[in-house]
């Protein structure tokens, strides 16, 4: 009766071996490399790029442990960190602005296992280093751009089809627009409700006055958060390829904020600043003609700013452009003289008011301010020497290099919908993180020990029997998270442990029943059957409830916690297995096959 | 070997009178101190910054207090974490107006004195984020509760459901006493913990009722007590060797695992201990006083099927 068919002893095999391989990844550990991203979509990873990489390692003399090229990048593996962080400058160097050189850790395991997919359990943040953004965007400010924008084109459009108005004003989340006769008002409606779908209109009197008050439609003000929201994951995923992160995590998370995690970057200060710029930007004419009155009074129709050097600018209050119109901007050279110079990609838009603005104001200056959390700052303001067309601008003179870049970065960084603030940010240092990763590895060690020599004094062989096939339990949960390439964090690795503790409790509940069964008078080879069967139920009811309490924290949990949810759920569906199956197979193999069974070793 | 070979029954229902107050008195205790003291709840829940910084050397707390003073931030909590070479700043919410760009500032300061000083982690949680994570955790507790509730009622009976879940819940509160006594910090891994205990000690009174509910078939013409008390009786063994099995493990974590899971693996001690107690010594005396009858398990129409039987 204790004897399982050949298959099932097939099964378990084929389970534990496909165990053991996927487990495997795990032991070679990490060794420093570099990734290289391309970073414009026409460039490819390809057989061209592998080479030249080559190319430039071989120059430089460095000899990678591994070169490899995948569907996105090409990967070198070096046996330091020294060469690591030279292969990083070298390649930089050959490769050039097109390409992000980034720092990662790749796994030293043998090609074969690799190439089956078996690849190490992926670390995070509090385990491997790193930084955790959550960030909120600001929806009512993404709605009032709008609303603002709604309105400037309210005015045109009103202008254009000729009707007479007295005036477009904007509070909190209306746009009044003001008539002088009902009659105006009629038509004017009818122009608006033609142009402006996403407007609900509304008539009004106040007075004399006839009112027609408009609003976004709710449908609209969804519309408008959701593309602010893709636009601020556009605009972070190009500002983090600027750090040069290997595996970044860019999310949006509810209707409003965004994740954003960057593994392995110590230089949290850096990070904070390219991805916290609420920038937006607008470029303006200088105020030429006035002077900057006493105390830094601005004179009418006109701000006053600071430039990046300290130096006070007067500019004038009409905006032409604003940041949303600058499709890119790279650092580059004058084609002319070889000086550093930014060029600037305008939309078409754009290109048309940036064309009508040159031609009025050849001769004059223009400024480009940078508005951060509501304080401008003049980022540039260059002479305009000639009429500008087709929306491709060029900034030169008096800058360096570093400028352009800084320059570049700040006006693409311009693209923000709308402003971004982190709520909250989690760093772990890397000797943290490596601190982390020994003591959860050295609790579970210590307590498999511990709980492995307690089982074998007590039940004896069936002692043995359980922690071999705990020891099958832990090998399945480590190749099934690497598998999944589930995130295991701190907490998760508690959770390895504490499944491990939880898991034994399967094999205790058959061992005592096998026991009782023996004490109640039943042969051995009828005890260990009804042990399993009676003791199966139990297990079954006592994971569940178990499996209720790993659900609930998935659902609700959030970083590390979720961690600990996975480990504990997929930790309870091997512990059933191992527990039950490998255990029995076990059993079956040693006691199931002889005929007269007078005496167990259960202790 | 083998550490509980009991021949008679122990007379658990007839102490039911003595475990219930205690644990009514223990229950109460728990609640009084989470009522006077409150639970004092980490940068998770209140929102705020926690830095925590390596020094080469023993580090000379008071001059970081007075460094940080030096940039208005004098009531900072700043204590050692760990070992005299860690240090861990805590700033509340309502001190921090820079938010996210404090820890920098923090970070530069220190460095003025002393250039080796090493991050070692950093934590800011905005004000938004820790109201959600309470309205989070509240809701797994009672998603959980409901699941375990509802399958308990799907598997046994709602008295079993109901006895099972006020008993662990009881170990619940229990903790949360604990952690309001001593004022440990109550973190977002406790709550996981916490939550995992009540999971855990489940098991413990599904065990014990599937007992009596496998007496009350087998043992026919018996009082319920008797039937109780042989079910915890048959199961203690098993019940005192698993808890003490997820116990070692628990505690390797406890004094291996470091700072970060101290109070996560705290947490799952008293859990477990309490777990014990609660199945055998508070679900049982209340299935009992539920009125638990033969009844519940054994339909009518069995008693037909029966009498075909030889």
């Amino acid at each position: 009766m204790n004897r399982y068919p050949l298959w099932k002893y097939f099964l378990i095999l084929i389970a534990v071996v496909a165990g053991l391989v996927y487990a495997l990844p795990n032991l070679y550990g990490e060794s420093p490399a570099v990734q290289v991203l391309p970073l414009r979509s026409h460039l490819k990873a390809d057989a061209g790029l592998l080479a030249r990489v080559d190319g430039a390692l071989q120059d430089a003399q460095l000899a990678p442990e591994v070169l490899a090229l995948d569907t996105t990048s090409v990967k070198a593996r070096f046996a330091d960190t020294d060469s690591q962080l030279k292969a990083k400058d070298v390649l930089q160097a050959a490769l050039g602005e097109d390409y992000v050189v980034a720092l990662n850790l790749l796994s030293r395991s043998p090609a074969w296992l690799t190439g089956m997919n078996a690849l190490p359990m992926y670390l995070g943040l509090d385990l491997r280093g790193g930084v955790h953004f959550l960030m909120q965007v600001d929806m009512k400010a993404a709605l009032d751009k709008a609303l603002e924008s709604n309105a400037s084109d309210i005015r045109s459009t009103l202008r254009e089809a000729k009707i007479a108005y007295a005036g477009v004003s904007r509070d909190s989340g209306t746009i009044t627009v003001k008539f002088r006769d009902a009659e105006t008002r009629g038509k004017g409606g009818d122009e608006l409700k033609k142009r402006f779908a996403g407007l609900e209109l509304q008539e009004r009197e106040a007075g004399r006055e006839f009112l027609l008050v408009a609003k976004l439609k709710l449908q609209e003000q969804l519309r408008i958060q959701d593309s602010a929201l893709q636009q601020n994951l556009v605009t972070l995923r190009n500002r983090v390829n600027e750090l040069g992160v290997a595996e970044p995590v860019i999310q949006q998370q509810g209707a409003d904020r965004v994740v954003v995690q960057l593994p392995g970057v110590q230089d949290t200060a850096r990070a904070k600043d390219i991805l916290g710029r609420t920038a937006t930007l607008e470029v303006r004419m200088v105020d030429d003609e006035h002077q900057i009155g006493a105390n830094g009074v601005a004179p009418f129709g006109a701000e006053v700013f600071r430039e990046r050097d300290g130096t006070q600018l007067l500019v004038k209050k009409s905006v032409i452009l604003t940041g949303e119109r600058i499709s890119d901007a790279q650092p580059g050279f004058d084609s002319r003289n070889n000086e550093p110079a930014v060029h600037i990609n305008l939309d078409a838009v754009g290109a048309r008011k940036f064309k009508e603005a040159t031609r009025e104001n050849v001769g004059k200056r223009m400024a480009i301010i940078l508005f951060e959390k509501g304080r401008g700052e003049v980022v540039t303001a260059p002479v305009i020497r000639e009429e500008i067309g087709g929306g491709r601008v060029q900034i030169s003179g008096q800058m360096n290099t570093t400028e352009a870049q800084n320059i570049a970065l700040l006006l693409r960084a311009g693209a923000l919908a709308a402003p971004m603030e982190i709520i909250e940010e989690r760093t772990i240092g890397p000797s943290l993180g490596a601190d982390n990763i020994q003591r959860g590895f050295n609790s579970t060690k210590i307590g498999f020990i511990m709980v492995a020599v307690f089982m074998i004094a007590y039940y004896l062989m069936f002692g043995t029997i359980s922690v071999l096939a705990l020891g099958a339990n832990l090998l399945l949960l480590i190749a099934l998270l690497s598998m999944l390439q589930a995130t295991l964090t701190l907490p998760g690795m508690a959770g390895i442990a504490l499944t491990l503790g939880m898991a034994i409790d399967a094999n205790v509940l058959i061992n005592e029943r096998i026991r009782e069964e023996l004490r109640n008078g039943l042969p051995p080879q009828m005890a260990i059957h009804t042990g399993y069967e009676n003791a199966f139920a139990t297990i079954l009811d006592s994971n569940i409830t178990t499996l209720i309490a790993g659900v609930a924290l998935f659902m609700f949990g959030s970083g590390p916690i979720k961690g600990f949810a996975v480990v504990l759920c997929l930790g309870i569906l091997t512990s059933m297995f191992s527990g039950v199956m490998v255990s029995r197979a076990m059993v079956n193999l040693i006691y199931g096959r002889r005929a007269r069974l007078n005496k167990v070793a259960i202790g | 070997m083998e550490f509980f070979r009991i021949k008679k029954d122990i007379p658990f229902m007839s102490y039911g009178k003595v475990t219930t107050s205690i644990s009514l008195l223990t229950f109460l205790f728990a609640v009084f101190f989470l009522a006077t003291k409150g639970l004092n709840f980490g940068v998770d829940f209140t929102g705020g910054t926690v830095i925590e910084v390596h020094y080469s050397a023993p580090a000379d707390i008071n001059k970081v207090r007075q460094q940080l003073a030096g940039i208005n931030l004098q009531d900072a909590l700043v204590q050692n974490f760990g070992s005299s070479q860690d240090v861990l700043i805590q700033v509340p919410l309502k001190q921090n107006a820079m938010g996210a760009k404090l820890s920098e500032h923090v970070l530069d300061t220190l460095r003025r004195q002393d250039a080796n000083v090493e991050l070692r982690r950093v934590e800011f949680v905005g004000p938004q984020v820790g109201k959600d994570l309470v309205e989070n955790g509240a809701m797994a507790l009672l998603l959980v509760s409901l699941g375990i509730v509802g399958y308990l009622w799907l598997r046994f009976e709602w008295k079993f459901g109901l006895a099972a879940i006020i008993a662990n819940l009881h170990d619940v509160v229990i903790i949360l006493g604990c952690f309001a006594f001593f004022q440990w910090e109550f973190s977002l891994s406790v709550l996981a913990a916490v939550l995992a205990v009540l999971g855990y000690s489940v098991n413990e009174s599904v065990v014990v009722f599937d007992r009596i509910r496998e007496n009350f078939r087998k043992m026919r013409k018996t009082e319920v007590a008797v039937i109780i008390d042989n079910a915890i009786t048959r199961t203690m063994s098993r019940t005192i060797i698993t808890h003490g099995s997820t116990q070692l493990m628990v505690l390797a974590m406890l004094f291996l695992g470091g700072e970060t899971l101290h109070f996560f693996a705290l947490a799952l001690t008293i859990g477990i201990l309490f777990s014990i107690y609660s199945s055998v010594l508070v679900a049982s005396p209340l299935l009992m006083i539920f009125g638990v009858s033969r009844e519940d398990f054994i339909k009518p129409e069995k008693t037909e099927g029966e009498e075909v039987l030889p």
